[in-house]
């Protein structure tokens, strides 16, 4: 049984999107992933915004059904190759939307 | 021309591809060869330093053929971002290997350069006249932003490599362009309309990315009056709709529009179809000429200079209480540095990560659970080198040998080399995320195109 969003996904990644930004992409495999998915009762900003520790106020969200793809930018929180910075392409930053759990489990 | 035909035989200049990739693309009819050469993913570093991210014998092999090819075919080569940032160094660098290939290979073209670094003086006239733009998330400039910048350098449109072109070079080698300028150039130049042909270069840019293999190598993109068609160099490669349509999510934003300097490129209307099982066609593409033309300036600066060392825990003890050790280990160096080089936190800072543990993701981690090794890498940054090393060296005794406050020995942990610090050089920063308004697109731009020594 499918427990997170990862497991109704072809792939889930992320990537510098420019210096100042990080985005996402949750690549769907079927239209009844898509539907959960792309479900802003199941998944919006303020959810983002609670995993990334980020303003939701800062988030954008794409929502595109004929590649059943939901694609999610934000401003990278920690400058890039700066000190703090542990991802220096942000490629690994899908995780946490990766691992985010399904409905009911 | 009614068509063009855009050869893009890789994502970067010094990728690589196979030599297949070109001898397929010119056996269809390419235009033109455009590659990139530069990109800001992997860091603030090759801008800050004016250095390059790839090889010169990488750049080399893969110049060594494209300009082959652009000699056979009597095409143009246009290479953007040369020396990964742009920076003038970038584009003399590239534009030093490729003099040697022509002499070596015996060929003969011209080769024009443009240059794109800006001065930090320059740049505060524009300032000075409200001509300087945020772009989010950044705020307003200020001049000492500009001032405390290494590099800083503009990302050119089209315009400046249609200049070159038409002043008669065969080969352009660009500082900071956009992606998207360098394959735009050519169609553009034959009067093809902007929508497809931006959306086409937009395509292109990251060779065979837009593929079902994106590791087979190029791909070519046949621009006309009503749309384009966009292939695999590599036969057994395909370009689906989706392959296509999904390049539009790769490294942007916002996947139906992205701005340029001229305008804003729309493909919310774009509709791909599949011509046959590996060649797609995309039609309803649109671009949007701005009211005002923008140059999208980089920027980069020394944060410092760092010294990084790094030891390794498998003791399961110091494991099991590993946030403890490493909270007593930033404790301890607080206090030791402080008491032997009499440094405060102004002076220097530490960032301690537990590789193996949390270090990618630190606090939003959604995995728990125990380590079975760690690595506990010590980055310091300090305003100069020295500072940022003593730091690391009174670091070291701590970390090989602290104890978590349980343990009444000392244990010694695994150092990964000898010596255990290593110095980094300067740390950079990227700076700038702001576009100047200009009244021409190639003010900004410096062309240097030599007599032809045998015209």
């Amino acid at each position: 049984m499918p427990e997170t969003i990862a497991d109704l996904a072809r792939e889930v990644r992320s990537k510098n999107a420019g210096p100042f930004w990080i985005t996402m992409e949750i690549f769907l495999r079927d239209d009844a992933g898509y539907a959960l998915v792309a479900d802003p009762a199941f998944l919006d900003t303020a959810d983002i915004a609670r995993l990334y520790r980020i303003d939701a106020d800062t988030i954008a969200m794409f929502r595109i059904p004929e590649l059943r793809v939901v694609k999610i930018s934000f401003p990278r929180p920690v400058s890039q190759g700066s000190l703090r910075d542990r991802d220096i392409h942000a490629g690994q930053h899908h995780v946490p939307l990766a691992a985010f759990p399904l409905p009911s489990y | 021309m009614n068509e063009v035909r855009v050869l893009t035989p890789v994502g970067m200049l010094g990728g690589g591809f196979p030599p297949e990739t070109i001898t397929r693309g010119l056996a269809l009819g390419a235009d033109v060869i455009a590659v990139d050469g530069g990109s800001t993913d992997s860091g603030p570093y090759y801008l800050g330093s004016g250095t390059a991210k790839t090889a010169a014998a990488a750049v080399a092999r893969d110049l060594r053929l494209l300009l082959r090819a652009a000699a056979t075919a009597g095409i143009p080569l246009i290479v953007g971002s040369c020396g990964t940032s742009g920076t003038d160094s970038g584009v003399d660098w590239v534009a030093g290997i490729t003099r040697d290939i022509l002499a070596e290979e015996g060929l003969d073209l011209r080769v024009a350069t443009i240059y794109s670094e800006q001065q930090a003086t320059a740049l505060k006239d524009y300032l000075d006249r409200d001509r300087v733009r945020p772009l989010p998330p950044a705020g307003a400039l200020d001049p000492e932003t500009l001032e405390s910048c290494t590099h800083i350098v503009g990302m050119m449109g089209h315009e400046p490599i249609v200049a070159a072109l038409r002043a008669g070079a065969q080969v352009v080698l660009a500082g900071r362009a956009t992606d998207t300028a360098i394959a735009a150039a050519v169609p553009l130049m034959a009067g093809l309309p902007a929508g497809p042909v931006w959306h086409a270069a937009k395509i292109v840019e990251c060779g065979g990315q837009c593929t079902t293999n994106p590791r087979a190598g190029g791909v070519l993109a046949t621009i006309d009056a009503t749309g384009f068609t966009i292939e695999p160099l590599d036969p057994d490669a395909a370009c689906t709709p989706e392959s296509v349509a999904a390049h539009m999510l790769y490294e942007t934003v916002n996947p139906y529009t992205m701005r340029e300097p001229a305008g804003t490129i729309e493909v919310s209307q774009a509709r791909y179809r599949a011509l046959d099982d590996r060649r797609v066609r995309v039609e309803g593409s649109r671009f949007e000429t701005a009211a005002q033309h923008t140059i999208k300036l980089e920027g980069a600066r020394i944060t410092g200079y760092e010294t990084m060392s790094f030891t390794a825990i498998r003791d399961p003890h110091i494991l099991g209480q590993i946030t403890v050790w490493a909270a007593l280990l930033r404790r301890m160096i607080t206090e030791w540095v402080g008491g032997t080089l009499g440094l405060g936190p102004e002076d220097y800072a530490c960032d301690i990560r537990l590789y193996g543990y949390d270090a990618v993701l630190e606090e939003i981690d959604p995995a728990t659970g125990p380590p079975r090794e760690v690595g506990v890498m010590l980055l310091v940054n300090a305003p100069d080198q020295a500072t940022a090393t003593a730091v690391a060296k009174v670091a070291n005794p701590l970390m090989l040998h602290l104890p978590t406050p349980d343990m009444d020995y000392l244990p010694s942990l695994a150092f990964a080399t000898s010596p255990a610090e290593v110095e980094r050089g300067a740390a950079y920063e990227f700076v700038l995320q702001h576009a100047v308004d200009v009244d021409s697109p190639t003010e900004l731009f410096r062309i240097h195109l030599p007599e032809a020594e045998h015209a």
